[in-house]
Protein backbone atom coordinates (compact mmCIF):
# COMPACT_ATOMS: atom_id res chain seq x y z
CA UNK A 1 0.00 0.00 0.00
CA UNK A 2 1.21 3.60 -0.27
CA UNK A 3 2.63 5.51 2.66
CA UNK A 4 2.05 8.75 3.51
CA UNK A 5 4.79 10.70 5.36
CA UNK A 6 3.24 12.60 8.43
CA UNK A 7 5.18 15.85 9.05
CA UNK A 8 6.37 16.48 12.66
CA UNK A 9 3.92 19.46 13.53
CA UNK A 10 1.13 17.10 12.79
CA UNK A 11 2.39 13.55 14.24
CA UNK A 12 0.00 14.15 16.93
CA UNK A 13 -3.27 14.36 15.04
CA UNK A 14 -2.03 11.21 13.37
CA UNK A 15 -1.49 8.68 16.76
CA UNK A 16 1.70 10.01 16.61
CA UNK A 17 2.86 8.16 13.61
CA UNK A 18 5.43 9.59 11.32
CA UNK A 19 4.08 7.10 8.44
CA UNK A 20 0.58 6.41 7.71
CA UNK A 21 -0.57 3.42 5.20
CA UNK A 22 -3.45 4.36 3.05
CA UNK A 23 -5.83 2.31 0.48
CA UNK A 24 -6.32 4.60 -2.48
CA UNK A 25 -5.49 4.69 -6.25
CA UNK A 26 -4.80 8.50 -6.43
CA UNK A 27 -3.41 11.19 -4.59
CA UNK A 28 -6.36 12.62 -3.83
CA UNK A 29 -8.10 9.38 -2.27
CA UNK A 30 -4.85 8.70 -0.18
CA UNK A 31 -5.36 12.01 1.35
CA UNK A 32 -8.96 11.21 1.57
CA UNK A 33 -8.38 7.70 3.59
CA UNK A 34 -5.29 9.61 5.65
CA UNK A 35 -8.91 12.37 6.96
CA UNK A 36 -10.77 9.29 7.19
CA UNK A 37 -8.33 7.19 9.22
CA UNK A 38 -7.19 10.62 11.31
CA UNK A 39 -10.29 12.91 10.96
CA UNK A 40 -8.58 15.45 13.25
CA UNK A 41 -6.29 16.07 10.75
CA UNK A 42 -8.79 17.33 8.39
CA UNK A 43 -8.53 21.29 9.55
CA UNK A 44 -4.78 21.48 9.21
CA UNK A 45 -4.97 20.16 5.44
CA UNK A 46 -7.93 21.48 4.43
CA UNK A 47 -9.85 24.26 4.31
CA UNK A 48 -13.39 24.76 5.53
CA UNK A 49 -14.44 24.23 1.65
CA UNK A 50 -12.73 21.67 1.32
CA UNK A 51 -9.84 22.63 -1.04
CA UNK A 52 -6.05 21.59 0.17
CA UNK A 53 -4.67 24.47 2.14
CA UNK A 54 -2.27 26.88 0.17
CA UNK A 55 0.65 26.13 2.10
CA UNK A 56 0.51 22.27 2.02
CA UNK A 57 2.34 20.82 -0.55
CA UNK A 58 2.25 16.95 -1.76
CA UNK A 59 4.79 15.16 -3.10
CA UNK A 60 4.11 11.88 -4.72
CA UNK A 61 8.14 10.45 -4.69
CA UNK A 62 9.82 13.46 -5.12
CA UNK A 63 7.87 15.14 -7.58
CA UNK A 64 5.32 17.89 -6.38
CA UNK A 65 1.63 16.85 -7.48
CA UNK A 66 0.92 20.38 -8.60
CA UNK A 67 3.00 19.52 -12.00
CA UNK A 68 1.45 15.88 -12.00
CA UNK A 69 -1.75 15.68 -12.06
CA UNK A 70 -2.81 17.12 -8.72
CA UNK A 71 -5.11 15.22 -6.55
CA UNK A 72 -6.15 12.89 -9.41
CA UNK A 73 -2.31 11.86 -9.64
CA UNK A 74 -1.70 7.86 -9.55
CA UNK A 75 -0.54 6.27 -6.74
CA UNK A 76 0.98 2.40 -6.77
CA UNK A 77 1.96 -0.10 -3.80
CA UNK A 78 5.51 1.46 -2.61
CA UNK A 79 4.70 5.37 -3.82
CA UNK A 80 5.36 7.86 -1.00
CA UNK A 81 3.44 10.63 -0.11
CA UNK A 82 4.93 13.57 1.62
CA UNK A 83 3.09 16.41 3.21
CA UNK A 84 4.90 19.12 3.74
CA UNK A 85 3.85 22.18 4.78
CA UNK A 86 5.66 25.82 3.65
CA UNK A 87 9.07 26.87 4.80
CA UNK A 88 9.06 30.51 4.32
CA UNK A 89 9.37 34.14 5.91
CA UNK A 90 11.34 37.03 5.92
CA UNK A 91 12.07 40.57 7.28
CA UNK B 1 13.85 25.36 25.50
CA UNK B 2 15.97 24.75 22.44
CA UNK B 3 19.38 23.08 23.20
CA UNK B 4 22.12 23.51 20.56
CA UNK B 5 25.37 22.13 20.27
CA UNK B 6 28.07 25.02 19.94
CA UNK B 7 29.28 24.10 16.88
CA UNK B 8 25.73 23.58 14.83
CA UNK B 9 24.97 27.17 16.67
CA UNK B 10 27.95 28.53 15.19
CA UNK B 11 27.15 27.00 12.16
CA UNK B 12 23.92 28.48 11.57
CA UNK B 13 25.22 32.08 12.68
CA UNK B 14 28.03 31.77 10.12
CA UNK B 15 25.38 31.11 7.16
CA UNK B 16 23.78 34.18 7.78
CA UNK B 17 27.17 36.16 7.21
CA UNK B 18 27.75 34.30 4.11
CA UNK B 19 25.02 35.04 2.48
CA UNK B 20 24.95 38.40 3.67
CA UNK B 21 23.04 40.84 2.01
CA UNK B 22 20.93 38.27 1.33
CA UNK B 23 18.66 35.88 4.02
CA UNK B 24 19.96 32.31 4.50
CA UNK B 25 17.77 29.44 5.44
CA UNK B 26 18.15 26.08 7.11
CA UNK B 27 17.02 22.77 8.71
CA UNK B 28 17.32 22.20 12.40
CA UNK B 29 17.41 18.33 13.04
CA UNK B 30 17.59 16.84 16.27
CA UNK B 31 14.36 15.41 18.72
CA UNK B 32 11.79 16.82 21.10
CA UNK B 33 11.46 14.85 24.25
CA UNK B 34 7.78 14.57 25.91
CA UNK B 35 8.15 18.00 27.60
CA UNK B 36 8.29 19.64 24.24
CA UNK B 37 12.67 20.17 24.81
CA UNK B 38 14.29 20.26 21.24
CA UNK B 39 17.79 19.62 20.72
CA UNK B 40 19.64 20.03 17.79
CA UNK B 41 21.83 17.57 16.79
CA UNK B 42 22.78 18.95 12.87
CA UNK B 43 22.09 21.57 11.00
CA UNK B 44 21.11 21.30 7.17
CA UNK B 45 22.09 24.53 4.65
CA UNK B 46 19.10 24.73 2.47
CA UNK B 47 18.74 27.59 -0.85
CA UNK B 48 16.87 29.98 -0.95
CA UNK B 49 14.38 29.91 -3.92
CA UNK B 50 13.28 33.81 -3.41
CA UNK B 51 15.78 34.97 -5.38
CA UNK B 52 13.31 38.48 -6.99
CA UNK B 53 13.65 39.45 -3.06
CA UNK B 54 16.28 37.90 -1.04
CA UNK B 55 17.32 40.87 1.00
CA UNK B 56 14.13 40.56 2.73
CA UNK B 57 12.81 37.25 2.15
CA UNK B 58 13.16 33.34 2.02
CA UNK B 59 11.87 30.00 0.94
CA UNK B 60 13.06 26.77 0.82
CA UNK B 61 11.99 24.56 -1.72
CA UNK B 62 9.98 21.45 -0.51
CA UNK B 63 12.19 18.98 -2.35
CA UNK B 64 15.09 19.80 -0.83
CA UNK B 65 13.09 19.25 2.64
CA UNK B 66 11.94 16.03 1.66
CA UNK B 67 15.30 15.35 0.79
CA UNK B 68 16.95 16.81 4.29
CA UNK B 69 14.11 14.90 6.03
CA UNK B 70 14.85 11.59 4.51
CA UNK B 71 18.88 11.95 4.79
CA UNK B 72 17.94 12.80 8.79
CA UNK B 73 15.33 10.48 9.11
CA UNK B 74 18.33 7.55 8.11
CA UNK B 75 20.40 9.07 10.69
CA UNK B 76 17.63 9.24 13.41
CA UNK B 77 16.37 12.50 13.55
CA UNK B 78 13.25 14.73 12.54
CA UNK B 79 13.07 18.17 11.61
CA UNK B 80 12.76 19.88 14.48
CA UNK B 81 13.05 23.85 13.29
CA UNK B 82 14.32 26.13 10.83
CA UNK B 83 16.66 28.99 11.02
CA UNK B 84 17.30 32.10 8.64
CA UNK B 85 18.79 35.38 9.07
CA UNK B 86 17.76 38.83 9.27
CA UNK B 87 20.26 41.35 7.21
CA UNK B 88 20.59 44.66 9.04
CA UNK B 89 17.46 43.89 10.55
CA UNK B 90 16.64 42.97 14.66
CA UNK B 91 16.40 39.09 15.55
CA UNK B 92 12.66 39.17 16.02
CA UNK B 93 10.18 37.44 13.92
CA UNK B 94 7.93 39.55 11.68
CA UNK B 95 4.68 39.61 10.09
CA UNK B 96 5.57 37.37 7.15
CA UNK B 97 7.42 35.07 9.26
CA UNK B 98 4.04 34.48 11.48
CA UNK B 99 2.23 34.59 8.77
CA UNK B 100 4.22 32.05 6.94
CA UNK B 101 4.92 29.36 9.93
CA UNK B 102 3.15 26.60 9.96
CA UNK B 103 5.34 24.22 11.81
CA UNK B 104 3.62 23.77 14.69
CA UNK B 105 5.75 23.37 17.83
CA UNK B 106 8.59 23.65 16.18
CA UNK B 107 11.49 26.35 16.68
CA UNK B 108 11.84 29.20 14.21
CA UNK B 109 15.76 30.83 14.67
CA UNK B 110 16.50 34.47 13.62
CA UNK B 111 19.83 35.84 13.32
CA UNK B 112 20.36 39.37 13.01
CA UNK B 113 23.83 39.68 10.62
CA UNK B 114 24.79 43.65 10.67
CA UNK B 115 27.22 44.30 7.85
CA UNK B 116 28.07 41.30 7.35
CA UNK B 117 28.77 39.93 11.35
CA UNK B 118 26.14 37.58 12.84
CA UNK B 119 25.00 39.79 16.00
CA UNK B 120 22.35 38.19 17.90
CA UNK B 121 20.30 34.91 17.58
CA UNK B 122 16.68 34.68 18.99
CA UNK B 123 14.61 31.22 19.10
CA UNK B 124 11.07 31.07 19.10
CA UNK B 125 8.26 28.37 19.11
CA UNK B 126 5.49 28.11 17.16
CA UNK B 127 2.44 27.22 19.57
CA UNK B 128 -1.02 27.03 18.91
CA UNK B 129 -3.64 25.29 17.20
CA UNK B 130 -4.35 26.08 13.82
CA UNK B 131 -3.61 28.65 11.47
CA UNK B 132 -6.28 30.91 13.76
CA UNK B 133 -4.51 30.89 16.73
CA UNK B 134 -0.53 30.66 16.29
CA UNK B 135 1.52 32.30 17.42
CA UNK B 136 5.61 32.77 17.77
CA UNK B 137 6.71 32.59 21.24
CA UNK B 138 10.18 33.37 22.82
CA UNK B 139 11.99 30.28 23.75
CA UNK B 140 15.06 29.89 25.51
CA UNK B 141 18.36 28.89 23.42
CA UNK B 142 20.51 26.79 25.45
CA UNK B 143 24.30 26.64 23.81
CA UNK B 144 26.22 23.68 24.61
Amino acid sequence: MPKIQIPTPLRQYAGKQPAVEVKAGTVGGALSDLVAQHPDLRRHLYTDDGKLRAFVNVYLNDEDVRYLQKEATAVKDGDSISIVPSIAGGR
Amino acid sequence: MLIVPLKEYKALRQHGEETYPHECCGVLLGQMDEEGVRTVTSVARAGNTRTDSAHNRYHIDPKELIRIQREGRARGEDIIGFYHSHPDHPAQWSQTDLAEAHWFSCSYVITSVEKGKAMLTNAFELTGSDENDKKLEDEKIEVM
